[in-house]
């Protein structure tokens, strides 16, 4: 069994705080997310999640998640996503989390996401 | 001339024993013959004996200590001629005195001992047909009991079982040739719970039929009124107890089974312990009482128990146990358990204890007493239409509660259902939701506690996946978890948490939540044809 404890790194793209997450997404994560959050507000646009590097998310690691897009609506912040398996995407729907973030294959998805946004 | 011989009852060497008659006269004169009188019993130590193994024997010339040579004096017997046939003394030809009053003449005698010799082996015939006839009187006797005993037997046994969705219930019975008290019931109850009985009467035959009987009734009178096992015993020994023959008593296990939760509940008054197997191994189902009909005033212990799916029960009688192999070594408790830890799960449990029973006794041997036996099986999936009692235990295994091992339990299962052809996101799915439901398992059943570990198994039926993940709580109820919503959630009406049963429902085809009390488990299915997204 790897159990990997999430590590967070939060960096810069173009105004838009790109929270990337290696590990598990699981009750241990907490506060990991806690941090990352803190950071990516800073930054002050949206936030996207990276989780090309996360294997294992549970249902407490989705209700971290949940926690985290409450803060960021409460904030005003847009939440997107992206780099998640088909498995994990498919759960993000099922809970309707993709109705509340907007999710994409890959980075460069994320950042043309933004574009349109911005441009609507 | 007469004899007057009954037959004697037994003709073992040295316990002999014949019976003379009063003497006749000599003379072949029907007008003169005198009433016989009594026949005279010879005991088998009487020393009288001794000299009626040849000759005829002249009685007034006798000396001994013989209260049969007092009597045949005293009925004037002069001469007695042994009746022997195939060296037995069969009877004993008695003559009084010759009316001539003269001494029987060596001649007399000759031919006496002549005649004796002739006729001894008839009346050997004779006494044999009447034997044979007796005893085949008695035999028809016996048959006759036995089948009224046979009758009253299976008119109170049941002659259908209930079906319960679920649940395999099965009966065997075979009485022994003299029939045991042996009985079994199944009793639907008004609640949709069901009773189980298996009993036995001490003694055999028409008396311990007739007791079965109204043992029988009685108990189903109660278990209606009384839902605890412990009581409806309580009142049946108190009934039974005034009326009870001398000698007599009845052993009988009551179990009360909710096919919904499996839960069972039972009480024993001195019956042979009931073996339970569950993914845990195989146990006994103990609870303390005396036998029924002894003692008034007894009370008796209530056991309790859950019983998840796979689960199986044997009452049984002592029939099996104390059967015995030519050696005369018996088959005992041991070997029963053991042979019911042995069957498989596609194994018909009953067959299987008979089979290897057989194998033990030998197929030649008269069965020794009735064979009894119920067992319950809570079915590996609920009574699903694809694959009732065809399923195939792939992994089971024990996880110690400590948070993090569900990743250890989604390995497991993940290795065990490898090769099944499960497409990947079906896979994933399973995944996901077995480490949800044993997080569940280890956080709200088992309290994170130390040696409380829990289980998985994973089945493989001819249709479908499940995994059964099975807790130690101690929780009565699982609430109904509130569905979640997720703008409730980022509203802050709803707690970011309760997402784990959710998911689990979604992500599998199937769930089945079964238990209380003893611990829940939570099944998870998964179609292997007719795959939905």
């Amino acid at each position: 069994m790897t159990v990997h404890e999430l590590e967070v790194t939060v960096r810069d793209h173009d105004g838009v705080a790109v929270i990337d997450l290696a590990g598990d997404v699981n009750s241990a994560a907490e506060n990991a997310l806690d941090v990352g959050y803190e950071e990516a507000a800073a930054v002050g646009g949206d936030v996207a999640l990276n989780f090309t590097d996360v294997d294992y998310i549970n249902s407490t690691g989705i209700a971290l998640i949940v926690g985290l897009l409450a803060r960021a609506r409460k904030n005003g912040v847009g939440v997107r996503a992206f780099g998640l398996s088909e498995h994990y995407r498919g759960i993000f729907e099922i809970t309707r989390l993709a109705d509340f973030m907007t999710i994409t294959d890959d980075e460069d998805g994320a950042m043309g996401t933004a574009e349109r946004n911005s441009d609507a | 001339m007469t004899t007057m011989i009954k037959p004697p009852r037994r003709r073992r060497i040295g316990r002999k024993r014949a019976e003379a008659a009063a003497a006749a006269p000599e003379q072949v004169d029907v007008d003169t013959i005198t009433p016989e009188s009594a026949p005279i019993d010879i005991a088998p130590n009487d020393p009288l004996l001794a000299y009626l193994q040849g000759d005829a024997v002249d009685i007034e010339a006798l000396d001994l200590d013989s209260p049969a040579l007092r009597e045949l004096k005293a009925a004037g017997v002069k001469l007695a001629v042994p009746l022997v046939s195939q060296g037995e003394l069969i009877g004993v030809l008695n003559l009084g005195p010759r009316l001539s009053e003269q001494e029987y003449s060596s001649d007399d005698r000759k031919l006496l001992d002549d005649l004796a010799a002739q006729a001894a082996p008839a009346l050997r015939i004779g006494q044999l047909v009447r034997e044979q006839e007796a005893e085949a009187a008695m035999r028809q006797r016996f048959e006759q009991e036995l089948e009224v005993a046979h009758l009253i037997q299976q008119h109170f046994l049941p002659k259908v079982l209930p079906e319960l969705p679920g649940w395999q219930i099965e009966a065997y019975y075979r009485p022994a040739r003299e029939v045991g008290g042996d009985f079994y019931d199944v009793i639907p109850l008004s609640d949709g719970r069901v009773g189980f009985v298996v009993g036995d009467v001490t003694d055999k035959g028409v008396p311990a039929a007739l007791v079965m009987s109204a043992t029988r009734s009685l108990l189903r009178a109660s278990a209606q009124r009384l839902i605890e096992p412990g009581l409806v015993l309580e009142r049946l020994n108190e009934q039974m107890c005034p009326d009870m023959p001398e000698k007599m008593f009845v052993t009988c296990l009551y179990g009360v089974l909710d096919p919904q939760t499996g839960h069972l509940r039972f009480a024993n008054a001195g019956h042979d312990v009931p073996y339970v197997k569950t993914a845990h191994g195989i146990g006994e189902l103990r609870a303390r009482g005396m036998p029924l009909g002894l003692m008034p005033g007894m009370s008796y212990e209530e056991k309790e128990m859950t019983l998840a799916p796979g689960d199986r029960v044997l009452l049984h009688s002592d029939g099996i146990a104390e059967a015995h192999d030519p050696d005369r070594d018996m088959f005992g408790f041991p070997r029963l358990m053991q042979t019911m830890a042995d069957a498989r799960p596609d194994q018909n449990l009953i067959q299987h204890v008979l089979d290897v029973l057989e194998q033990f006794v030998g197929s030649s041997a008269e069965q020794e007493d009735d064979i009894t036996m119920v067992s319950l099986e809570r079915a590996a999936v609920d009574s699903g239409a694809d694959e009732t009692g065809d399923a195939r235990v792939l992994a089971e295994f024990e996880l110690e509660s400590v948070a993090g091992n569900e990743r250890a339990a989604i390995e497991q299962v993940e290795a065990a259902v490898d090769g099944l052809g499960l497409e990947r996101a079906r896979l994933e799915n399973l995944k996901t939701a077995v480490g949800e439901a044993t997080m569940n398992a280890m956080e709200h059943g088992n309290e994170y506690r130390a040696g409380r570990p829990v289980r998985i198994r994973v089945l493989r039926g001819k249709a479908a996946v499940r995994v059964q993940v099975t807790d130690q709580g101690e929780v009565v109820d699982i609430p109904d978890p509130e569905t979640p919503d997720l703008e409730a959630k980022l509203d802050g009406r709803q707690k970011p948490r309760g997402w784990g049963m959710f998911l689990i429902e979604k992500l599998v085809d199937e769930t089945h939540v079964t238990g209380e009390g003893g611990g829940h488990t939570l099944e998870l299915v998964v179609h292997l044809e007719g795959r939905q997204a």
